[in-house]
């Protein structure tokens, strides 16, 4: 909503400056999203007639000019501008003035002419972009010559632009903001006067509202006579300009005015144009219209319309329809002005891909009390502009939204702010806000207005009592509450715990966007059937992730291009799938590691990262818990460097070189290792139960072993645990060789197993059946004891 | 007595000029060992009347002793020797840099969530959290703005299917959480959130923090002293400013848009309000007995303003060269 300074002055005027005007709306609640200057500063630039122009005698593409500026001797001025000729009033800027840019007028030669000031485009005077501005600029004949510009064009004016609220649609004409400043201020109201225009045509159209709840009141009047062709009063022109309204015609112009002025959007048609009556109605499903803008909408039940006989002329509350608008040959016009039912109107619009000055208001609410007034406003304005005589009004009212009567509890006032408001200020402003309101045993009844489609329930009048009050006023109290701590599950690893681990290990945790490519997601995870947005903001974010590796892979590229030679890097966030009837949503944990195993330094030797060193990552995170990583193909992943993880019988997650493939794809010298794991694995954990600590030192005894290449060190491992051979309390891999002394296509694993009692030192004895066992074990699983 | 004052003097001397541990060792077997000089004198001692043994005794004793002491000392010495030396061999260059992996760091976003977290923590608000993808119902119905609500076209919706759409607010988890618990209650809600806009202020996607706090006593005076209270202990800045002034939500009343002084002017910093009775009322809460405030506040901005960045879009780049300024 923007709006002239001047125009809402001429209403209410309080003594207030622009700035603290805009201060006190945006404390009601109509925040100020602008306010700024119609002109840039300048001063003594006044309207001037040019009375002769003479070529300059040493250059060919300047003009001695004499210039009346209103006194008594024209003034000798040089000019450049191709458009300068006798006759034209133009701006001119007298010596001592300065314009915008700090631009300073001073006496000068020009080409060995004395010039006394500066003849100016609406360019040089900041209200015109370069594009735009063609020489002098040409004011209206009728511009009095001597005056200074900015008074003549009321260029001290600011343009204020209000950033309403839905609930607020009473403040979308300037009677409204002027209800709300007067309310605000105390200053006094000057409504408009309207004088209705007697009766001069015998002639009115039959309007039948079929559907009475959407438009529980409709008014017409026939103009005739009326010349569109008529000048728009320059003071209308202004205002509307000024609200950011294109001027059309004299009669669309008054009806645009009429709608910044009271609130209620009109509409006129071409009497010509139409046959029969008029009729509110549904649109019949597939009706098809041609709007005003050239849109042609194929309509349905859904959709109120204004139609004749023949046609629908208009989307009711919306926008009219081509071929029966006012043009300035329009001689008879039917003027319209209706309260369509906001249910009958919001989200017609924006369905259609509209958004209308008429449908804006509408959906949020007009005054279906100014209905009638804004008619006659309008009216009063034609005839005085266009001419014409005056038909009868054709009105047609049913049941007008009923304004229920509020029960408002000071009691609860007080406990809802905080604040104790007594009957007399609760009282006070009401009347301020032109609610009317009874007292009944200490409790108000409240009549809301029939501008305030806001006020329902008590809560909307204590927001009011706020408002006025003051929010400023309410003081900013700690809440008096019994303290009772929260509950902690200690069962339950914080998220912070789980990224500090990643944190500690070098990893640097990113946040993507949870929108990804098609491609992304077809391509690196193998989801064909991807959750995709109805309405992407780009192509590269169709989709929603179900993985974390396409964000991963974006960011490692990302900094690979601006040189990081080693990146780690981590992200918790959520994964989206199709599920039956709805969408699974799992938060997960993904990391990537590139470039150097540890950062480069000298006192150790530079390595790759590599599949071991980011499974040490993921198992750090889980422990104690202890996973398993069972070979399998991943889309993304190198088919012989990736793993399912689980933890127990559970697949939980991915870890794996990303597949050369890709690597080339994304241009990496080097292979990266990525790993996601579901957040709620490592998220639950358990209390932690002491066990006994044996008092007696543990024994170990290593095994040594050839081996296939093709057995997994977790299959001999599994096998040996397994056993449950007496003693053992833990078996690990220690060692792995390859070389020298072991055949190719075997390995030498070397196991440590550690056995310990609670009771007694272990002898020799004791140990060996259950060596022996273990070397039975892996035995049967094909591997030899080395000797 | 001149023959022991004589070993005694060699004894001193040999071992003063002796800078090996081993060799001491050796000239002691000198004096002390039995082929010594004193062990000598000792077995000599036999031969000496029963008058002169006890006196003679004592003297070669005597200088046993000191020899012994001296040797002691001796020893003393050149151990402290070896050790200053080794030590003086094995001194390293403590400049040089340590070794092993380095540490990584937590994105902005996530530091402020935690700093948010915990500040509210300490007035005792549990954290919950609910879906990215929202029925419809949650995000806007049971927030009292139905369908068609002008409302609905400030939020900028992404849409999955026509009943889905991404969460425009955490606000959608006051009711999950309203739904499944009784008041008393008091959480906040950190999440993402996701609305059709993107340039240098807007991303498609940011963070929000919701607040919920439903109890028998909770005013609007309480609701600004406890937002006041918030921005104060997070910007640690005691003459923090904040400002509150009418807005609409549909889901609040009344309603409040929460500014902060920030250089001389005031930074509009998320909404707030009375929890609408509607919004009680789908959710069984008696507004009667019960009244609730609600905030939401929005977390890139206040990371913004904390750590002085300029551009919205630095957040979601992953540049190390951004990101490892918040370690």
């Amino acid at each position: 909503m923007k709006f002239s300074e001047n125009w809402l002055r001429s209403w209410v005027n309080p003594a207030l400056s622009s700035d603290e005007l805009g201060q006190l709306l945006t404390m009601a609640g109509l925040e100020v999203e602008a306010l700024e200057a119609v002109a840039p500063a300048f001063n003594n630039v006044v309207v001037a007639e040019v009375l002769e122009v003479v070529k300059h005698p040493d250059a060919d593409r300047l003009n001695v000019c004499q210039v009346n500026v209103g006194e008594a001797m024209p003034l000798t001025i040089v000019c450049g501008a191709p458009n300068v000729a006798v006759g034209l009033k133009v701006p001119c800027a007298r010596i001592g003035a300065v314009l915008p840019g700090d631009f300073k007028i001073k006496q000068a030669k020009v080409r060995g002419i004395a010039s006394f000031g500066m003849m100016c485009s609406d360019k040089e005077l900041g209200l015109a972009e370069e594009r735009d501005s063609h020489g002098l600029w040409v004011l209206p004949e009728t511009a009095p010559v001597g005056v200074s510009l900015r008074d003549y064009l009321e260029l001290d004016d600011k343009l204020f632009t209000l950033k309403l609220t839905p609930n607020r649609s009473d403040c979308s004409g300037m009677s409204g903001i002027a209800r709300e400043v007067a309310a605000f201020t105390g200053s006094e109201l000057n409504a408009v006067q309207i004088s209705v225009q007697a009766i001069s045509l015998n002639e009115q159209l039959p309007v039948v509202v079929q559907d009475a709840i959407a438009c529980p009141l409709y008014c017409g009047r026939r103009l005739s006579g009326v010349n569109a062709a008529a000048q728009t009063p320059v003071w209308m022109q202004r205002r509307l300009e000024r609200s950011g309204l294109r001027c059309i015609n004299a009669v669309v112009d008054v009806t645009n005015y009429v709608m910044m002025e009271l609130g209620q959007p009109m509409h006129a048609y071409d009497a010509a144009s139409l046959s029969g009556g008029i009729t509110v109605r549904r649109a019949r499903k597939d009706e098809t219209l041609t709007l005003l803008n050239d849109q042609a909408v194929v309509l349905d039940e859904t959709v109120l319309v204004v139609a004749d006989d023949a046609r629908v002329l208009a989307m009711a509350g919306i926008m009219g329809g081509a071929g029966s608008g006012v043009e300035t040959s329009t001689r008879d016009i039917f003027l319209e002005a209706a309260f369509f039912h906001p249910d009958a109107i919001a989200g017609r619009a924006r369905r259609f891909g509209l958004a209308t000055d008429s449908s804006f208001r509408f959906e949020r609410g007009v005054d279906f009390a100014a209905t009638r007034k804004a008619l006659e406003r309008a009216t009063q304005l034609l005839v005085e502009i266009c001419g014409g005589t005056v038909g009868e009004v054709s009105e047609v009212c049913g049941a007008l939204p009923a304004r229920a009567a509020i029960t408002l509890r000071p009691a609860r006032v007080a406990r809802v702010l905080g604040v104790t408001l007594d009957c007399e200020e609760i009282s006070n402003i009401f009347n301020k806000l032109h609610l009317d309101f009874e007292l009944h045993c200490e409790n108000f009844r409240v009549v809301p207005p029939s501008f305030r489609f806001d006020l329902e329930i008590e809560a909307d009048l204590i927001e009011e009592l706020a408002r006025l009050h003051g929010y400023d006023a309410i003081p900013a109290l700690p809440p008096r509450i019994a303290l009772t701590m929260l509950p902690d599950c200690e069962s339950q690893r914080p998220l912070q715990n789980i990224q500090q681990r990643l944190v500690a290990r070098d990893y640097q945790e990113i946040v993507s966007y949870s929108f990804v490519e098609e491609k992304v997601e077809r391509e690196l995870v193998g989801n064909t059937e991807p959750v995709a947005l109805q309405n992407p903001i780009a192509s590269n974010m169709a989709v929603m992730r179900s993985s974390l590796i396409g964000g991963l892979v974006e960011a490692l590229r990302f900094n690979l291009n601006r040189k990081q030679p080693r990146v780690r890097l981590f992200e918790v966030g959520a994964c989206f799938a199709r599920a039956a009837d709805d969408y699974l949503q799992t938060q997960r944990l993904s990391g990537m590691a590139y470039g150097a195993s540890a950062p480069e330094q000298w006192a150790l030797k530079s390595a790759n990262v590599d599949f071991y060193d980011v499974k040490a990552d993921v198992e750090a995170l889980f422990a104690p818990k202890t996973l398993r990583f069972v070979a399998a193909v991943h889309p993304a992943l190198h088919p012989g460097r990736s793993a399912r993880i689980y933890c127990g019988e559970q697949a939980i997650g991915w870890l794996g070189e990303l597949h050369p493939h890709w690597q080339q794809q994304y241009d990496m010298p080097q292979a990266a290792v990525w790993f996601e794991v579901e957040l709620a694995a490592l998220t639950q954990t358990s209390v932690p139960h002491l066990a006994e600590i044996s008092k007696f030192l543990p024994v170990r005894r290593d095994l040594a072993v050839l081996v296939n290449e093709d057995v997994s060190v977790q299959s001999l491992l599994d096998a040996l645990r397994e056993a449950g051979a007496p003693y053992v309390q833990t078996i690990d891999l220690f060692d792995v060789y390859r070389g020298k002394g072991v055949d190719p296509g075997q390995k030498s694993l070397a196991f440590r197993v550690a056995l310990q009692d609670t009771q007694k030192t272990l002898t020799d004895t004791e140990i060996e059946p259950s060596i022996a066992e273990l070397v039975k074990v892996l035995n049967k699983c094909g591997a030899q004891l080395r000797i | 007595m001149e023959q022991l004052q004589q070993i005694l003097d060699q004894a001193l001397q040999q071992f003063a000029v002796i800078s090996d541990e081993a060799e001491l060792e050796q000239v002691k077997a000198r004096f002390l060992g039995k082929e010594g000089a004193l062990t000598a004198l000792l077995k000599g001692l036999g031969k000496l009347s029963n008058e002169e043994r006890p006196a003679q005794g004592a003297r070669i004793n005597q200088v046993k002793q000191a020899i012994e002491a001296a040797l002691q000392q001796r020893r003393d010495a050149l151990s402290q020797a070896r050790l200053a030396a080794r030590l003086a061999a094995e001194s390293l260059d403590v400049t040089l840099p340590g070794r092993g992996i380095g540490a990584g760091g937590l994105h902005p976003v996530t530091r402020t969530l935690q700093r948010i977290e915990q500040l509210f923590h300490s007035l005792g608000f549990a954290v919950s959290s609910g879906p990215e993808i929202e029925h419809d119902f949650y995000n806007f119905t049971a927030l009292n703005i139905p369908a068609n609500h002008p409302a609905r076209a400030m939020h900028d919706t992404f849409y999955l299917d026509p009943e889905h759409v991404l969460r425009t607010h955490t606000s959608p988890v006051q009711i999950r959480y309203m739904e499944a618990h009784q008041p008393p209650l008091k959480i906040i809600s950190p999440g993402r959130v996701y609305r059709v806009d993107s340039d240098a202020t807007h991303s498609p996607m940011f963070h929000q923090v919701e607040g919920l706090w439903v109890d028998e006593q909770v005013s609007f005076a309480n609701l600004k002293g406890v937002v006041q209270d918030f921005l104060q202990r997070f910007f640690e800045e005691d003459g923090l400013q904040v400002r509150f002034r009418p807005s609409f939500f549909p889901f609040t009343e009344p309603s409040a848009e929460m500014d902060m002084s920030w250089k001389g002017g005031w930074l509009e910093i998320g909404g707030c309000g009375m929890v609408h009775p509607n919004v009680l009322k789908h959710v069984n809460i008696d507004s009667e007995k019960y009244l609730g405030f609600a905030f939401g506040l929005g977390v890139e901005r206040l990371a913004m303003l904390r750590y002085g960045v300029n551009d919205l879009r630095q957040f979601y780049e992953s540049d190390l060269r951004f990101l490892k300024q918040f370690n």
